[in-house]
């Protein structure tokens, strides 16, 4: 999809507002810390270092998700900050924006200069979501430290209220990249909560327990405390990073292994990519959730892959073209192909079934396959308007007995959408 | 029980043993019984049960590290020597099915005992076992210190002596022993993290810390998962390539597998280690684009259909450039045919110009060849293949890689091919040629 390639430059409008939003916010936060004084100042530059050593960590999450776990935790943590061993903190909202922005910018500073600019939407939507706690709880802490303080020492409901805080920032990030998503890539909004839910949640939860924790433990072990707390977050960072690198890896390598088939002259060259490209818009635009999705994109890159076990490659290779026998031979050979892996049975399932007519209930991939691959097949990369609106008809008339008309209508609104330069 | 050795029995009743006394001895001698703040302990206890219960798996075989390490070494601040002992031992009830009676009783014992030596350690080096004040955080430092240096050590050293008296460790390598104890190390000092918030939170602390181990554990299940995963798909995609030519399936992982070989022999890190894996794989996937004519052709080729052959390293270069590799990785697919003197393709490069994943792929590659059967003659036998090998040190391969090879070879044995039947009777034409194959290269006529 056109969408996937796009450079970080072109923004769309949700994006921009939101860069305007969190650098408003910054600009804000530090004027008024400028004015006023920094408070605390050795807590601040210490939390605005782990800040940006956790910016410095950012990693890259399935998805093209930017995350920074030890700056998100760092900043929940100073955010959340009563006391430091004992003495009140009494940070305002703003300085605690002006500390972030600070710390966000100096830990994105060393990745520009080796050429990786940051996501600036992503790097926004961390500050947003900050600065929505820090004003949401700055003005409690007063209140909450004189109850920690108070002969009886009772830290439950002060937990209570941190745990109740970080759950609705943690739900407002969600919402924000939802829409976000929805926008970037036309899914429902619905989806994109659930999809970001799904990639959320297990790191979140991970980032909410440390920001509580540094939190807690600035109370009882000051500022050793910032060195300390990172360890289990920074365990947790090396994971992900490994579960985000071998998923990119996986992707990368499906997809370049699927242009053998164009190498070996079966198809004609970009064929899978198209298919792909094309199945996942109109996967997208029939709602499907994303590990769904990643199936379908796997699915359509290997749908011509039976075709390596053919001795000679089909004349020009158009499957649609080919007689129905001949289809269905290569489907159950690639289907044979991907099982081997003995892990994408799946895959397998929804290669096998990529030629079956609507009447045998094949799954919704091998459906959406069918049509896109059927679309490529007579289009074949060309940007021609003409070209397009009479293949769709082609595929119109077939509708019922070859393709699923729910299919169909969503393939031609993906291309009608996409403008002539991006025409698949 | 059964099945182990006379020795490895003979260990487990004397760790089991010394549990049993060191228990006696803390309780009953020394009279902590009354002294023991029990519903701390209990908490404790728990919580290693629950952290037992849940060991990460690693790469080395038999072996699980879980993070009730961390709650061990809580107990031996919060509740002492004898406390902490009783903590580990609980291990024996942890929740794992199918684990037997032998090994939850060593467990049992050598967290109790690991548990009494740390906790003795943490009073000598002057810790007081209790609930730590706020204000002397600090001085708990060292004793803690010097408590998790005495409790991984001997947790790791009790566990290796009875995996090595079972039989079950081969051959740990020493990098996996050190990212081992690392890790070992950093559990651990969670450990002073829960203690040192007991005072404040109570037990939540320990809640608090233990969350993101476990969504680190979570998600470092996914990625041996997607890594297997990985793997296994990598490899079907690889032999469906070569379906095509009936004779070299199975080429690409041997080929994977040698190389790996070759580079563990000449002590490459672990990240290059997975580079070459894939490399070895990989090394082929532009060979489709070779048209089957020219490999099915009999006798000699002409210069242009030998320039066919010759692209597919660069062919196949451009299929995986996309994907995320190391950048060796890449020169050792696009250069796995050049030859030490410099005759090779697709550039001539020569000695050490050629880069090292290439030099590997290369000996790799050529020895698989001779040890397949091809349609042309059957499957050599190692030794021969071998020779022949040597015959080329210096010519066509690097003698280092050779060598070491040969080393490898030695050490672990070589599997080759299972014997390729007679082609069905309707696959007639088979391809004749193998571009691989030292001993029978391809003839080219000049035009000229």
């Amino acid at each position: 999809m056109t969408v996937m390639t796009r450079p970080w430059r072109a923004l769309d409008s949700g994006q921009l507002l939101l860069i305007c939003a969190a650098g408003l916010a910054t600009v804000a936060g530090v004027s008024h810390t400028a004015a006023v004084g920094l408070t605390d100042g050795s807590v601040a530059v210490g939390f605005g270092a782990l800040i940006a050593a956790g910016e410095l960590a950012r990693l890259t999450m399935p998805g093209n998700r930017e995350v920074a776990p030890i700056s998100t935790a760092a900043a929940l943590g100073y955010t959340l900050l009563l006391d430091m061993g004992g003495d009140q903190a009494r940070h305002s909202a703003l300085q605690v924006i002006a500390v972030l922005a600070v710390g966000m910018i100096a830990g994105a500073l060393p990745h520009l200069a080796v050429g990786r600019p940051p996501r600036l939407d992503a790097l926004a939507r961390r500050l947003l979501t900050g600065a929505l706690l820090a004003f949401a709880f700055r003005p409690l802490a007063e209140p909450l430290y004189e109850l920690t303080m108070s002969p009886g020492q009772t830290w439950s409901p002060v937990l209570g209220v941190m745990a109740v805080m970080i759950l609705l920032a943690l739900s407002a990030d969600i919402v924000l990249a939802a829409m976000l998503r929805a926008d970037q890539v036309r899914t429902a909004f619905s989806v994109a909560v659930r999809d970001e839910l799904g990639m959320a949640a297990p790191l979140g939860a991970a980032v909410a327990a440390s920001g509580l924790l540094l939190a807690l433990a600035a109370h009882s072990m000051d500022m050793a405390a910032l060195l300390v707390f990172s360890a289990p977050l920074l365990v947790t960072q090396v994971a992900f990073r490994k579960y985000a690198g071998i998923r990119a890896t996986y992707l990368q390598t499906v997809r370049a292994l699927s242009r053998v088939t164009e190498v070996g002259g079966y198809v004609e060259p970009g064929h899978s990519r198209r298919v792909s490209h094309l199945a996942v818009a109109v996967g997208r635009e029939l709602g499907m959730a994303e590990p769904d999705l990643l199936e379908l994109e796997y699915a359509a890159l290997m749908h011509d892959i039976g075709q390596l076990s053919l001795r000679d490659p089909i004349p020009g290779g158009a499957t649609v073209l080919t007689d129905p026998e001949q289809a269905r031979r290569i489907a159950e050979l690639g289907a044979e192909v991907i099982r081997q892996t003995g892990v994408l049975d799946r895959v397998a399932e929804v290669v096998r079934r990529q030629c079956d007519p609507p009447a045998d209930c094949p799954p919704p991939a091998s459906r959406i396959i069918k049509a896109a691959n059927a679309y490529d097949d007579l289009v074949s990369g060309s940007v021609d308007r003409d070209r397009a609106g009479a293949a769709l008809e082609r595929l119109r008339l077939a509708i019922g007995t070859e393709y699923d008309p729910a299919v169909v209508e969503a393939l031609s609104r993906v291309v009608d959408r996409l403008p002539p330069s991006h025409r698949l | 029980m059964r099945g182990l050795p006379w020795f490895a029995k003979v260990n487990l009743v004397a760790v089991a043993g010394l549990a049993f006394v060191l228990l006696w001895h803390g309780l009953i001698a020394r009279e902590e019984f009354t002294r023991l703040e029990w519903p701390t302990l209990l908490v404790l206890a728990l919580l290693f049960l629950v952290c037992e219960s849940v060991p990460t798996l690693l790469n080395v075989r038999q072996a699980a590290i879980s993070v009730s390490f961390s709650a061990a070494l809580a107990a031996v601040v919060l509740v002492g020597p004898a406390g902490a002992a009783i903590v580990g031992f609980t291990a024996v009830f942890s929740v794992r099915p199918g684990l037997p009676l032998a090994k939850r009783l060593f467990n049992g014992a050598q967290f109790a005992i690991c548990g009494y030596a740390a906790g003795e350690v943490f009073v000598r080096l002057g810790g007081r076992p209790g609930v730590p004040d706020i204000a002397r955080f600090d001085e708990l430092i060292v004793p803690f210190a010097g408590a998790a240096a005495v409790f991984v050590p001997l947790n790791f050293a009790l566990i290796a002596v009875m995996l090595s008296l079972a039989g079950q460790v081969d051959r740990v390598p020493v990098r996996g022993m050190v990212q081992l104890l690392v890790s070992y190390l950093g559990y651990a000092t969670f450990g002073l993290l829960i203690a040192g918030l007991w005072a404040t939170v109570q037990s939540i602390s320990a809640v608090l810390v233990l969350l993101p181990l476990f969504v680190a554990r979570w998600a470092f299940g996914q990625y041996l998962a997607q890594q297997r995963s990985y793997d296994a798909t990598i490899a079907s995609l690889c032999q469906a390539v070569e379906t095509k030519d009936y004779y070299t399936r199975g080429h690409c992982t041997r080929v994977s597998l040698a190389s790996t070989m070759i580079a563990e022999e000449i002590g490459m890190g672990s990240e290059r280690l997975r580079a070459i894996r894939y490399a070895g794989m990989l090394h082929d996937v532009g060979k489709l684009g070779v048209p089957t004519k020219v490999l099915q052709k009999d006798g000699p080729l002409t210069e242009e259909e030998f320039a066919a052959i010759q692209l597919h390293p660069m062919r196949g270069l451009e299929i995986v450039r996309g994907i995320d590799f190391l950048d060796e990785a890449f020169a050792g697919i696009m250069h796995h045919h050049e030859k030490h003197d410099g005759t090779g393709y697709p550039m001539g490069l020569a000695g050490d110009e050629i880069p090292e994943f290439a030099r590997i792929i290369a000996v790799a590659d050529a020895f698989d060849s001779i040890t397949s059967d091809r349609s042309y003659r059957g499957a050599r036998p190692v030794p021969v293949a071998i020779d022949e090998l040597r015959k080329g040190a210096g010519t066509q391969f690097d003698p280092v890689m050779v060598t070491a090879f040969v080393k490898a070879v030695e050490r672990e044995g070589w599997e080759p091919p299972r014997a390729v039947p007679v082609p069905p009777a309707d696959q007639d034409e088979t391809v004749v040629k193998d571009h691989d194959d030292p001993t029978a290269p391809i003839q080219v006529v000049s035009e000229r």
